[in-house]
């Protein structure tokens, strides 16, 4: 079948298009703006530009301004592993699953539950290193587990139909899950337990000041993302993936058990968002039901803006609007007058959504669909 | 004179492939073009270009003197160019009179005003797209009205769906219809009553139609003009007969000998 | 595919034996159903329904909520798959044992649950792991009569579950419409109760319930008796009727369809004047969300786009009338009256309508669905922040929304049977649009698009244009709803607008069956009538924790099971009676297409079969 492309007529620009390019110039011109007056509030503070939106601008010192790049690289990290998941079950089979954040939520709950576990009887405190492994197997475990059912239970049925109707039904499984969740462990918040001092004290890195906690997200994200470069690129399973994605009719004609390849899409990206869930419990130390919410929605637009079902572009997507989120409203919106900035980091996320998927929806480095899809 | 539709250079190219090149093509009105060629010659390609859902690379499509490039397919329709689809898709959960009644969208005006309302002009409208849905509908014989406008589309037997297609792109009140493998599918008896039909909508509706087709027999028998697309380049056209006799037109579909292989 | 065999596959002619059951199919149901069971019990529901009473002191709604689960699993085991043409013995012995093993074995988990509970502390992560859910699972007589209690349960309920399978149509038909009927009077408690005090037969209903809710046992066997009856009485008159409604056409039909409807409009005219103020609230709401699920209808049902932003238009609604008719409201408080207001607030619904649809509508659905989603919470997180505090109230919201004084009589949320009459009016125009729309050029438009946008585009509809209207009409309903809640509720708050409101809507539009107005009108009453909405309760307050469970996992088993929604519409009913359809055709004479294909063949025969090139 032909692909429609969309077409802006070279005589016939409708009044729609017109609106677009208007909003594209407002936003663009309002970054601008921000981020010229926080560039002069750091560098001539006299100047009369600085102070005429925020006279109260404080602007960021230098260390400042690392450590909320740092803290937006390190939750990007984990936005990064997340997406992963979102970026292989759209590259495959062609929908949104809306509840892969909740498959997040259930590894960062395995690993409350197990830590806790751990620190009752002691383990915690004499070999945290054992402790961290162990939890991560069972996040990954459990995360896995819940992502494969989810695809046998609710979306194997629907393998033929039009791409709404598995994006409702992930919306079903997504509240289900959540709800189910806050009746089994109860709606109060989660701690995972203290971590040992010598994890989370700052450490100086290259004239960075970071936490060794998000040290170790960076480096479990990095590892983690190693070893599936290395399944996707070099194992038999990694390339079956590979194929699927492509075209699932001429892969099974090619012998490819096609069936047991989407279960294992379904798992590696299940199991990336486990180990986001040990991440991100020992980054934020809280955990509730409701946690898989913003995140999985950040994580989407991380997939959408490195390019749906490009991997790297998943995880470079990731860090990308982590730093974003963390840096935007301080750098762009305070400057302008804005105030209350981080209450609306979250609005700047919904805000990056909107943009990607409206102005360039193939993403930075460009989608990767399925032959089905491309059509 | 100037022609009903003419294709100038036309270039159609999809990620780095020509779907199209270099075709020159027009229709005068009152014509039947069979437009013919090996699978994957650009055929439907060749429709889509006119009717809006693809991009042309280069060249230009001129449907009463005016070019119709770049507009959106509904413009496209609204001009006065019509289709059907080689697969055919109807509107399978509406039934056949609605999906026929739908394809006059674009010759009638009433709004949300006159529906609320139901003025006198909304119920006037609403009553003769409804007879000239019955009109097209009629033109199949006694198959497709009755009971049957009240059916759902998906009901259909195979050839009622093609015949469906048809009543549809004629409620639109073209003056050009593409008709995209009218009778694939059909048994003999189907396909020869349809290729009857076909030489009526030009008599009795007086539309022009260009029309793909495999089925040589349909072709001869209905077309004034064949155009034989290979590869996306037209590599020739005439009447049926001299197409048909054509060397090149005979190497295209079937090959050449090996002996006669340099 | 399926072949017409002359013989059965197995290759012989007798029934198999008895005990020669599918051991595997009946292990992994039954041990689901345990999963379920155990699932289920951990969640809490049986502990947090049990105080509810559907039959005093015999059955709670917590135990109910645990013995359907077998019975469900009974049947859906002996089900059978029929396949054209392939010989399929009629379910029997074998599937009733079938059943009944299946049962057995799903006893094993509310078994393994009891002693899990009595030798374990699971109670760290498990909050419902405790006493009170072993005192409930034991019915309170200890373990070892828990655990025979269970399994025999269990067992029954999977034979009966199976049995259902095997029971004539008659029989099956009175057995539902007894459980069902039991069960509707038992939740409806309420509702009857203010009926009848209305009337004044309190004597009535005093005997029917229960001093602390449900029926008596005396009177849950006495209408057992009298629906049971019922069926067999009225059996062949129902049906009849409906099908000579059915069969009705033109004028006559109109007629009747008007007759029909003023007779429920009618009955939601006059009922609230007899019901008392707890349910005229819940029927204030209902009517509130119906408002929003009959917009929503509009743009997913008939047009096919799935917003889940919608509840954007619902905050637009509420917060553009707090602003206009609030004397609190921070920047500019013209204090208007709520019908002036009102004005504004479709206006400014349009306007939002086209500002968020117009970039949106081209893009395709699934990332329509997010960018929507985006923007129903950008503009929930701008009425929240403080930065638009001084216009908007920020958390605290805008409040002292006065109530809308009518001349003749003052809609206010202290009344709530005011209010529901104004939704019923709201209702009603957004009915009637809703119609006149869908059998108009619009409307049909619309349904094109849903089926096959391309191919709307190439019919000549303006796709753009069309689902702009169906986001603006949509967006109209959803700020008008908006509007009556905030003078209902006197403020508007950011916190009710959440996505959480967009998606039980959308279960609403589904379950109802999509652009299916009847549907609509009866998955709301009965979603959420009786599970309540997002934040308030419906009439069984129990379910408060558990109804965005159920609600999630009612999307996905219509997702499914029946995308077409439980409420069939006229369409679906043509389909689903296409062979009574076509018999009567064929009656009738009025099957031209053999008469042709007989006079073609006849004719052209001589064609013969040639090639095609």
């Amino acid at each position: 079948m032909t692909a429609t492309i969309n077409r802006k007529s070279a005589r016939r620009v409708s009044k729609v298009d017109r609106f677009l390019t208007f909003i594209r110039v407002f936003l663009v011109s309002l970054i601008v703006i921000g981020v010229v007056a926080f560039l002069a509030q750091q560098f001539a503070p006299d100047n009369p530009f600085a102070r005429w939106r925020n006279p109260d601008a404080m602007g960021l010192t230098a260390d400042q301004f690392k450590g909320l790049l740092m803290s937006g690289l390190s939750q990007g990290a984990m936005y990064g592993l997340i997406a992963l998941g979102y970026s292989m079950v759209y590259g495959v089979l062609g929908f949104i699953n809306f509840a892969h954040g909740e498959v997040f939520m259930a590894g960062a709950m395995t690993g409350f539950i197990a830590s806790e576990k751990f620190n009752a009887n002691g383990l915690w405190q004499s070999n945290f290193l054992l402790c961290l492994v162990l939890i991560i197997i069972m996040a990954i475990g459990i995360s896995t587990l819940m992502a494969v059912l989810m695809e046998r239970v609710a979306y194997r049925p629907l393998r033929n139909s039009p791409r709404l109707i598995p994006l409702i039904t992930s919306i079903g499984v997504s509240f289900f899950i959540q709800n189910a969740v806050m009746g089994l462990f109860g709606p109060a918040s989660k701690s995972y337990p203290q971590l040992p001092e010598w994890l989370s004290k700052q450490r100086s890195i290259l004239t960075f000041e970071i936490a060794g906690t998000k040290i170790l997200v960076l480096v479990v994200a990095a590892v983690s993302m190693v070893g599936l470069w290395y399944l996707v690129e070099r194992t038999t399973t990694g390339k079956a993936m590979r194929a699927v994605a492509e075209d699932k009719e001429i892969a099974s004609l090619m012998g490819i058990n096609v069936n047991r390849t989407i279960v294992t899409t379904f798992a590696v990206g299940g199991a990336m968002a486990g180990v986001a869930g040990i991440l991100w419990g020992l980054l934020f130390r809280g955990v509730t039901h409701m946690t898989g919410f913003l995140p999985g929605i950040k994580a989407f637009t991380a997939a959408v803006i490195g390019g749906i079902g490009n991997l790297g572009g998943a995880m470079a997507g990731g860090v990308a609007l982590g730093s974003a989120e963390s840096v935007a409203p301080l750098v762009i919106l305070e400057p302008l007058g804005v105030p209350g900035v981080s209450q609306l980091k979250d609005a700047v996320a919904f805000t990056v959504l909107v943009l990607v998927l409206l102005f360039k929806p193939s993403g930075l480095f460009g989608e990767r669909l399925s032959a089905e899809d491309r059509a | 004179m100037s022609h009903l539709l003419e294709i100038r250079d036309l270039k159609v190219t999809f990620g780095g492939l020509d779907a199209l090149s270099g075709l020159n093509f027009h229709v005068d009105e009152g014509e039947i073009v069979s437009v013919i060629g090996p699978n994957g010659a650009g055929k439907t390609t060749f429709f889509n270009a006119i009717s809006g859902l693809v991009e042309a690379t280069e060249g230009d499509i001129l449907f009463e003197d005016e070019s119709v490039l770049g507009l959106e397919p509904h413009q496209v329709t609204g001009l006065g160019i019509a289709r059907t689809f080689q697969n055919v898709r109807l509107f399978p959960n509406m039934t056949i009179l609605e999906n026929v009644m739908v394809s006059q969208h674009c010759r009638t005006r009433q709004l949300v005003f006159g529906a609320l309302m139901q003025t006198r002009a909304f119920k006037q409208e609403e009553r003769e797209i409804r007879e000239r849905a019955e009109a097209a509908l009629g033109f199949f014989g006694s198959r497709l009205v009755g009971y049957r406008l009240e059916q759902a589309a998906f009901m259909l037997s195979y050839a009622n769906r093609r015949r469906l297609e048809i009543a549809r792109a004629m409620a639109t009140q073209p003056r050009l219809i593409l008709l995209d493998e009218p009778v694939a599918g059909m048994n003999p008896m189907e396909t020869a009553e349809l290729t009857g039909l076909i030489g009526r909508l030009r008599s009795e509706w007086g539309f022009t139609i260009v029309m793909i087709e495999h089925d040589m027999r349909v072709v001869r028998d209905v077309s004034d003009r064949v155009v034989v697309l290979d590869h996306g380049v037209p590599i020739a056209h005439g009447s049926y007969d001299e197409v048909s006799t054509n060397p090149e037109v005979i190497e295209a579909y079937l090959g050449r000998p090996v002996e006669s292989r340099a | 595919m399926s072949a017409t065999m002359n013989a059965p596959i197995s290759g012989s002619s007798t029934a198999p034996a008895l005990f020669d059951l599918d051991w595997r199919r009946i292990g992994t149901w039954g041990g689901l159903c345990a999963l379920a069971l155990i699932l289920l019990s951990l969640i809490g529901m049986p502990v947090g329904l049990d105080r509810r009473m559907i039959i005093e002191g015999r059955l709670s709604l917590g135990y109910l909520a645990l013995l359907w689960i077998p019975l469900l699993f009974g049947y859906v085991v002996s089900k059978r798959v029929v396949l054209e043409g392939v010989e399929t013995p009629d379910p029997g012995a074998r599937d009733v044992l079938a059943g009944l093993c299946t049962g057995v074995l799903s006893g094993l988990g509310p078994v393994l649950l009891i002693l899990g509970i009595d030798n374990f502390n699971l109670r760290e992560p498990l909050v419902n792991w405790g006493p009170p859910l072993l005192e409930q699972l034991t019915f309170g007589r200890g373990i070892g009569f828990g655990i025979v209690a269970w399994f025999g349960i269990c067992a029954v309920l999977g034979l009966l579950g199976s049995l259902i399978q095997v029971l004539p149509k008659d029989v099956r038909r009175v057995i539902s419409f007894v459980i069902y009927g039991l069960l509707s009077i038992s939740v409806l408690e309420a509702v009857i109760s203010d009926l009848s005090e209305g009337f004044g037969l309190e004597s009535l209903t005093d005997d029917m319930y229960a001093k602390r809710g449900g029926l008596t046992v005396k009177s849950s066997i006495i209408l057992a008796v009298v629906i049971g009856v019922l069926p067999i009485l009225t059996k062949g008159r129902l049906k009849g009727a409906t099908n000579h409604y059915k069969e009705l056409q033109g004028a006559e039909r109109k007629r009747a369809s008007m007759m029909l409807f003023s007779g429920v409009a009618g009955l939601c005219l006059v009922l609230p004047l007899f019901l008392g103020k707890i349910v005229n609230e819940l029927l204030a709401n209902v009517g509130l969300f119906l408002l929003l699920a009959l917009g929503l209808n509009i743009v997913v049902g008939l047009a096919g786009i799935l917003d889940l932003g919608y509840v954007a238009f619902f905050a637009v609604g509420g917060y553009t009338t707090a602003v206009l008719t609030s004397a609190e409201s921070p920047f500019f408080a013209p204090e208007l009256h709520f019908g002036f207001a009102l004005i504004i607030v479709i206006m400014m619904a349009g306007l939002t309508g086209l500002v968020i649809g117009a970039p949106v509508i081209r893009m395709r659905g699934d990332y329509l669905a997010i960018v929507t989603l985006g923007f129903g919470e950008i503009i929930r997180l701008l009425f929240m922040s403080d930065w638009l505090k001084p216009y908007f109230g920020g958390a605290q919201g805008i409040t002292n929304v006065p109530p809308v004084d009518l001349g003749f009589a003052v809609v206010t949320g202290i009344d709530p049977r005011s209010v529901f009459y104004l939704v019923l009016v709201f209702c009603t125009l957004a009915i009637y649009v809703s119609w006149r729309l869908q059998g108009s050029r619009l409307g049909r438009a619309w349904m094109a698009i849903r089926e096959d946008e391309q191919v709307a585009e190439a019919m000549g509809i303006n796709t753009v244009n069309a689902k702009l209207m169906a986001f603006v009409v949509g967006a109209m309903m959803a700020a008008l709803s908006g509007a009556v809640l905030a003078a209902k509720v006197g403020s508007v708050f950011p916190n009710s607008f959440m996505i959480l409101v967009s998606i039980i809507i959308l279960v609403v539009v589904i379950v109802g069956g999509m652009g299916n107005i009847a549907g609509v009108l009866v998955g709301s009453f009965v979603l959420i009538g009786v599970l309540g909405g997002p934040r308030q309760p419906g009439l069984l307050q129990e379910f408060q924790s558990y109804k965005l469970l159920i609600y999630g996992a009612l999307l996905v088993f219509m997702m499914l099971q029946r995308p077409e929604g439980l409420v069939p519409s006229a369409r679906r009913s043509q389909e689903l009676h296409q062979e009574e359809f076509l018999q009567d055709a064929w009656l009738k004479g009025e099957d031209h297409d053999t008469e042709e294909a007989v006079a073609a063949a006849a004719a052209g025969g001589s064609e013969g079969t040639g090639e095609q090139a």
